[in-house]
């Protein structure tokens, strides 16, 4: 009699948790579609309400071109400075062992604990025109707040982190015998970094690039803080789209959001192709051992 | 290319990894250093390798004084435990890797890797990548790889130490025969005696940063140096000097630890003459030889191994009385081998 008992409770508590699974999931989807996906549909359709021609008016204005472009240029910049300090600093962290370490680690990821308004209000009261290094810039003549090397500056703050946060683990997980292989075999430090090292934290490191981006694009507190907002000369995307709506302009303002919504899409399906890879990758590398 | 060590001393933190160690390795032989973990063998192969560099001493491979060459420029083939292979490089590419690096021409690679895919009995692999691989496949291609650029001289890290026993068996007699083939000084560092043993020409034992003894296979064996040697090599008995195996039998060794190999106690089943006594306690059969513990009278347990042929003469049964007494010994330090 037991084994049928105990068969029985092991159907019924399966039964319970596939209902449980069920509610959860649907919890899961529920809060989703509320706080999501209803607002992304709803900035698309506010964009394309009037047709694509009003649209396409929208977003030839001179002020929104130079919105585009300047958030362009700012995350041209940022990127890749990120990407080579994030780099470096994740190659330091991952291949040596030092007092201070996990304390580095914990300044990396200083400014995903700070608030961004907060990290534009430091550049401030360093570059600004009371600032600690007013005088001297003012001497040489060379403006950072209200200007490009201020929200550069802001957005390189705020995207600091991700590109050594996403190579680290890799790095760690890589270890470092194929590179001692590498010498071994006769290839000098920077060869060992562009054939050995490289190809082995690469969807790693492509994926912290592009989250780099992600929020390049679209960071709007510390830059509101350090730009003053200037139509036409220092406004970014989402600074154009505050500003926009405020005015009412809200069809400006919905054909801007819409491009800056349709980037983090472009965002995530790149981030989703990648995550599809590095899995593929793992499962292959588990294959026979022996 | 010979390789010398000259009275290398590294330091790892608080922690003697290499104490005043002295090498001398002939050109074109097999050797094997051997020890327990710690013992400095892996340290040692990575100094002369370059990967790790001493804190004194001086490495010559061929005569030249490598100690501060970058590992680069030194030319040695190295074999990692856990292969090490590109991952993201096809068997061939991992193959072709140090002679790319030395930019030779592409037509001579192609044809050297063919040659070196041939030789490790992969030819039809190499266009896989290594996670298509089996471990013992692995360890091959690492292997062709660190042959590719005709090394000085050949480094092994345990490098049959993650494969099973079967796969460890056929590779070890496979490189032993590459070896034959080959004829490049070699090094390989483990701490399984069988394998040393069945491959190297010559064994140097490590324990605690420190050579204990250099010799062949042979040597090591019938001739250890001192009492860790003796316990490393094979399984030995370790008797206090007081123990009545050897009081009974009218033998008063003067140090005060005795070592007796299993197969050096004599044991017969009436007293004629032997006078220490013990009682079967366990009988192990290991394939070829059967090994028994037996209880002597003073609590000890020793371990005595047969051959099949003398077990059967004897017929030993679980809890009978034998005679026993040791037909060899030794005590540290030599010579005072007391029999």
């Amino acid at each position: 009699m037991l084994p049928n008992i105990s068969r029985s409770q092991v159907k019924d508590s399966h039964r319970f948790s596939a209902f449980g699974q069920l509610l959860l999931i649907g919890i899961a989807l529920a809060y989703l579609f509320v706080i999501l996906l209803i607002p992304a549909a709803a900035v698309f359709y506010h964009a394309f309400h009037k047709g694509i021609g009003e649209f396409l008016v929208a977003i030839s204005t001179r002020e929104f071109i130079h919105a585009v472009q300047l958030t362009l240029i700012i995350a041209a910049i940022a990127v890749p400075v990120n990407t080579f300090f994030g780099l470096c600093a994740a190659w330091v962290i991952a291949r040596n062992q030092f007092r201070g370490r996990t304390l580095l680690m914990s300044i990396i990821d200083l400014p995903f604990a700070i608030s961004p308004v907060v990290a534009g209000l430091m550049i401030v009261l360093l570059y600004g025109r009371s600032g600690w290094f007013a005088s001297w810039l003012n001497s040489i003549n060379f403006k950072i707040v209200f200007a490009l090397p201020g929200m550069v500056l802001a957005t390189a703050f705020v995207t600091l982190p991700f590109v050594a946060r996403e190579v680290i683990p890799v790095l760690e997980e890589m270890g470092t015998e194929q590179e001692e292989a590498a010498r071994t075999l006769g290839a000098s430090d920077w060869e060992v970094f562009w054939r050995v090292t490289l190809p082995n934290i690469r969807w790693g490191l492509l994926y912290g690039v592009l989250l780099t981006n992600a929020r390049a694009m679209g960071e709007f507190g510390a830059v509101s803080v350090v730009s003053g907002n200037i139509a036409g000369l220092t406004q970014t995307l989402p600074l154009f789209v505050e500003q926009a709506y405020k005015n009412y302009q809200s069809q400006a303002a919905f054909a801007a959001a819409a491009l800056l919504a349709l980037l983090a899409v472009v965002t995530l399906i790149l981030k989703e192709i990648l995550e599809r890879r590095t899995k593929y990758r793992k499962v292959d590398s588990g294959l026979p051992i022996n | 290319m010979s390789i010398v060590v000259d009275n290398i001393s590294k330091q790892f933190g608080s922690f003697k990894a290499l104490d005043r160690v002295s090498l001398e390795v002939r050109e074109g032989t097999l050797v094997a250093l051997l020890g327990p973990s710690g013992s400095g063998k892996s340290t040692l192969l990575r100094v002369i390798a370059g990967l790790e560099s001493p804190d004194v001493g001086t490495i010559l491979i061929d005569g030249r004084n490598t100690t501060h060459l970058n590992v680069r420029k030194r030319n040695v083939g190295f074999v990692f435990q856990h292969y090490a292979l590109f991952k993201h490089l096809t068997v061939r590419q991992n193959v072709a890797f140090g002679l790319e690096i030395r930019k030779h021409p592409r037509r001579q690679v192609k044809d050297r890797v063919e040659e070196l895919l041939d030789l490790v009995h992969l030819r039809g692999l190499g266009d896989r990548y290594p996670s298509q691989l089996s471990g013992g496949q692995r360890q091959r291609v690492a292997l062709a790889r660190s042959l590719a650029t005709r090394p000085q001289v050949l480094l092994l890290d345990e490098p049959f130490g993650a494969l099973d026993s079967k796969v460890r068996k056929e590779l070890r007699a496979w490189l032993r025969h590459l070896h034959e083939e080959v004829r490049v000084t070699s090094i390989i560092v483990t701490h399984d005696q069988e394998e040393a043993m069945e491959v190297a020409d010559e064994i140097v034992v490590m324990n605690q940063g420190r050579i204990e003894q250099v010799g062949t296979p042979t040597q090591i064996y019938d001739h250890p140096a001192t009492p860790f040697v003796m316990s490393f090599i094979g399984p030995v008995n370790v008797l206090p000097n007081t123990a009545r195996l050897f009081h009974d039998n009218g033998l008063e060794p003067l140090n005060e630890e005795v070592f007796v190999r299993p197969h050096d106690i004599h044991v017969q089943t009436s007293a004629n003459g032997v006078k220490a006594t013990a009682i079967v306690q366990r009988i192990i059969h290991l394939g070829g030889e059967i090994q028994v513990a037996l209880a002597l009278t003073d609590g000890q347990t020793i371990l005595a191994n047969f051959s099949r042929e003398q077990f059967d003469k004897l017929k030993l049964t679980y809890g009978q009385q034998v005679f026993v007494k040791p037909k060899a010994a030794k005590s540290f330090p030599l010579p005072k081998s007391l029999l």
